[in-house]
């Protein structure tokens, strides 16, 4: 079926139980997020590359470009293609072959925040308008899943950006140059259970919740893109809750990790 | 191909929208219920230039088996475009987007559907998109939820689905395509008629301000869709009470 790891019934209560204490299994604060570590520049081979572990979570993102055609209705715009691959590696629960719903989703919501916060300035990836332009190829790789792959996969995609060079000598076109970036689109994460709202979920804690909502914030501290996941129900106050969190989170990560 | 971008289009005259709406208003919506002879629950429905048909089969086996349940149902949902439905064909099958909206508008309608009465068993939600124009996920969603009212799945509430969208930093209520292509943000909602939400996604560019509005909006939206939604169920439903009841009904305890 889905990725939703097996938990058996007894750890699920303990886990309830502790959470009506006000507690998380790893002790953490509810808003608290696990250590986050970011590597970039670790595949040579690739135009640009992150590995980001959040906990024991860990995603590796690589960036291939290559020049191609543009879309016809964007002929001076460069292509961005974002892909992930949930690797039989990362867990019990992946099974190799095309990717799955769960796949599918992460990449297009990693493709939703460098996308929708125009963190890439496509119009300067357009070599000869309408027949050449640069296709950036974002592809993930989840090494090991313990939780919160949608938060790490995208700390992973716009790591790599910020490191990617552009390959132009490889391909005859000029000198190689730094992919010109303009935002840091940041995505955080949080579960609802019983009315608890954790951020940065362990996998544990992921299969308890019924409900996910993402929320990507840009530099400015706007929303440029969200989606729950999975069969639950939010009230409109939890979502303006976690919001309100979420911009805050996404703020002190940028600072920290990104903004150097 | 002729390109535009956002500098093209001027969103509003006179106060009023592309096609004469205010901020605030749906496009004109039509439920019918029960189109299709074959399902056990259908319902075919128009938002503005959207034309959707949902069936809903089931509760009944689940192939292949192993994807069965112990204690409930399993709830499978396919969005399915047909190549026609939009300006340049789109290749048939399954694509990237498809599935994605597949699996969020599956999750946004199992909440309210009483799975466990039907354990072992499967209820196949199937959505074909005849003709598109921005809001198909919602449409489709709107329609699902008819049709399984009318295939008399137990569900706890019904779904309506409404989507908010920001053009010349306005926050407007349903983008049709020109908004939504040309637009600064797009964010489809669906929820039960006392406001739990179970389908939210965004793209785009909006404040937290807006973003409140906005879900607020699409709220406000979704409560109309919710009496349209009723009063084509009630119409079908009142029609067949006038006619005399069969006697092999068996009714259960």
């Amino acid at each position: 079926m889905s990725v939703t790891s097996v938990i058996s019934e007894i750890k699920k209560d303990f886990i309830y139980n502790l959470l009506l204490k006000g507690e998380r299994i790893d002790g953490r604060a509810f808003d608290e997020y696990r250590e986050i570590s970011i590597q970039r520049d670790v595949i040579r081979k690739a135009e640009g590359s992150a590995l980001v572990k959040i906990g024991s979570s860990q995603v590796l993102v690589g960036i291939k470009m290559q020049p191609g055609e543009p879309f016809p209705d964007t002929p001076n715009k460069g292509v961005i293609i974002t892909n992930a691959e949930l690797v039989p590696l990362a867990s019990p629960s992946f099974e190799p072959g095309p990717p799955n719903e769960v796949g599918i989703e992460l990449a297009r919501v990693v493709d939703r925040g460098v996308r929708e916060s125009k963190a890439v300035d496509l119009e300067a990836l357009c070599i000869v308008p309408g027949k050449q332009v640069w296709i950036i190829f974002i592809d993930v790789h989840i090494l090991d899943d313990c939780g919160n792959l949608i938060d790490a996969a995208s700390l992973g995609a716009i790591a790599a950006l910020l490191s990617t060079k552009v390959p132009a000598a490889r391909f005859g076109l000029g000198e190689d140059y730094v992919l010109p970036i303009r935002d840091i689109p940041i995505a955080t994460t949080a579960i609802e259970f019983n009315d608890v709202l954790m951020f940065d979920p362990g996998v544990d804690e992921e299969a308890i919740a019924n409900t996910r909502l993402t929320i990507i914030s840009t530099a400015q501290g706007n929303i440029c893109g969200s989606q729950k996941s999975g069969a639950g129900m939010l009230k409109p106050e939890q979502i303006y809750r976690i919001i309100d969190i979420a911009c805050e989170k996404a703020k002190e990560i940028r600072e920290k990790f990104l903004e150097a | 191909m002729i390109v535009m971008d956002e500098s093209d289009i001027s969103f509003f005259k006179d106060g009023l929208r592309l096609d004469g709406r205010r901020a605030d208003q749906l496009r004109p919506v039509k439920i019918e219920v029960g189109v299709l002879a074959r399902a056990d629950g259908s319902c075919y429905i128009e938002m503005g230039g959207n034309k959707v048909i949902a069936a809903v089969y089931g509760p009944r086996e689940v192939h292949p088996r192993h994807l069965q349940e112990a204690t409930r149902a399993i709830v499978r949902y396919r969005y399915n475009m047909a190549s026609f439905s939009v300006e340049d064909r789109k290749r048939p099958g399954p694509d990237r987007r498809s599935q994605e909206l597949s699996k969020v508008s599956r999750e946004a309608l199992e909440p309210v559907i009483l799975t466990n009465f039907f354990p072992r068993s499967v209820i196949d939600v199937f959505i074909e998109v005849l003709q598109a124009d921005a809001g198909t996920r919602t449409a489709g969603i709107n329609a699902a939820a008819v049709a399984l009212a009318d295939a008399g799945i137990p569900m706890k509430s019904m779904i309506s689905s409404c989507a908010a969208g920001k053009v010349a930093d306005t926050i407007v209520l349903d983008p049709m395509k020109e908004e939504d292509n040309f637009g600064q943000a797009d964010l489809p909602i669906a929820m039960t008629p006392s406001g739990d939400i179970t389908l939210l996604q965004m793209d785009g560019d909006l404040t937290r301000d807006e973003f409140k509005k906005a879900v607020e909006m699409a709220m406000l939206g979704a409560k109309n869709i919710y009496e349209l939604q009723r009063a084509a169920l009630v119409k079908k439903y009142s029609q067949m009470a006038e006619q005399p009841a069969r006697e092999d009904v068996i009714v259960r305890d």
